[in-house]
């Protein structure tokens, strides 16, 4: 009798095929890029504003094309319905709420996270002047 | 009492005579209530002793009958052959090294165990003259993580643990988890200054598989994370520590 233990190898850049919940995991993370991409967008918008109003309405102008108006809807999309949802669900299990001797249900959790969320967002659109 | 026949493809893994695993067909006649177990347990006693495997209990408490089952980690006693199709494949665990055929090598995790000090670590003096009091509160805060079996199916589905087995991982995280919430104790921060290091909680990216698959939904994930926002808390304690005169 000899031990050899057997190791399968695990693939580095393709492990995340292996499962429907890895891919959900990716598509979650993946999010990291639209947000390097917005930092990048933030920069751009600073940069436009210090050149003064000329060179801030060239900036707006080109958010309004096509491709980019595209994109800004897709991300947006992408944030709020995937990485919002997603999130949200992951919430109970950072903050789970006891009550005395009863843990709180997830869902109340989660219920309390899309109130706050939409609160703060009117607020927002009332600060913007949008509503 | 009906009959199914079921193709099960069997992991082999012969360390005196295969340089690799291959699988192994056997077709078995299963009945309704069995479970994968039983099917295995049917092909040790009638098909072919050499099948290697651990069970113990046959109930969901030993937790050494883990195994992938069309590529989930599960306990073969708790999984249930009318919830499969025809074709069941049956792996060993998955991240870990096979020993023999279903068989693992669970070296690796029993040696992270002593890490999370799974043990009351008390500063004050124990009472002397009567037990520690707990309400049930303080119990249910933590009773969730005490159900764990051991059957390290959370390992074999955590990919970070797959990419790189230095991660203390799932499991041990969420015994000191246990112990973390639990009232009598008072190792908190001596746990936290290890398991919150690079190889501890924040190696964890937060996929949620280990709570997805585990069978006794003690929820690791949960105590990982709640152990990060513990960590962060504690570091920031010790850095204001610091800059008090």
């Amino acid at each position: 009798m000899s031990r050899r233990p057997y190791i399968r190898p695990v693939s580095k850049t393709t492990w995340y095929f292996r499962s429907g919940r890895y891919k959900r995991y990716i598509l979650r993370e993946i999010t990291c890029l639209l947000v390097g991409l917005y930092c990048v967008l933030t920069i751009r918008a600073l940069a436009a504003l210090a050149a003064g109003p000329e060179g801030w309405n060239v900036f707006l102008s080109a958010q309004r094309s096509p491709g980019l108006a595209g994109l800004h809807a897709v991300m947006l999309v992408y944030f709020l319905v995937y990485m919002t949802f997603d999130w949200f669900k992951l919430a109970p299990k950072a903050m789970p709420v006891q009550l005395g001797e009863k843990k709180l249900p997830d869902r109340a959790i989660v219920i309390a996270h899309y109130g706050l969320w939409i609160l703060v967002s009117l607020m927002l659109f009332r600060l913007l002047g949008v509503i | 009492m009906s009959i199914r026949q079921m193709e099960l493809e069997v992991m082999r893994y012969d360390p005196e005579r295969d340089t690799e695993p291959r699988f192994q067909s056997y077709s078995v006649p299963c009945q309704d209530e069995w479970a994968i177990l039983d099917a295995l347990n049917y092909i040790k006693d009638n098909v072919d002793t050499t099948l290697s495997y651990r069970w113990s209990c046959h109930m969901m408490v030993c937790g050494s009958c883990g195994m992938m089952i069309n590529g989930e980690p599960s306990l073969t006693c708790k999984t249930f052959i009318r919830d499969l199709p025809d074709r069941v494949r049956i792996e060993p665990l998955a991240n870990f090294p096979i020993e023999r055929d279903l068989v693992v090598v669970l070296d690796d995790v029993m040696e992270k165990l002593h890490l999370a000090k799974p043990f009351i670590i008390r500063n004050d003096p124990p009472p002397a003259d009567r037990e520690f009091s707990q309400s049930r509160a303080a119990l249910n805060k933590f009773k969730q993580y005490t159900m764990c079996v051991n059957c390290m199916c959370c390992y074999s589905a955590c990919p970070q643990y797959a990419l790189d087995s230095s991660f203390i991982g799932p499991a041990v995280l969420a015994l000191a988890h246990r112990y973390n919430v639990d009232s009598r104790d008072q190792g908190k921060s001596e746990r936290l200054d290890l398991l919150a290091d690079h190889d501890g909680v924040w190696e964890c990216s937060f996929v949620g598989a280990c709570s997805e698959v585990c069978p006794k939904s003690v929820d690791p994930a949960a105590a990982i994370q709640q152990m990060k926002i513990d960590g962060a808390r504690e570091w920031w304690k010790q850095k204001l520590k610091v800059v008090k005169p």
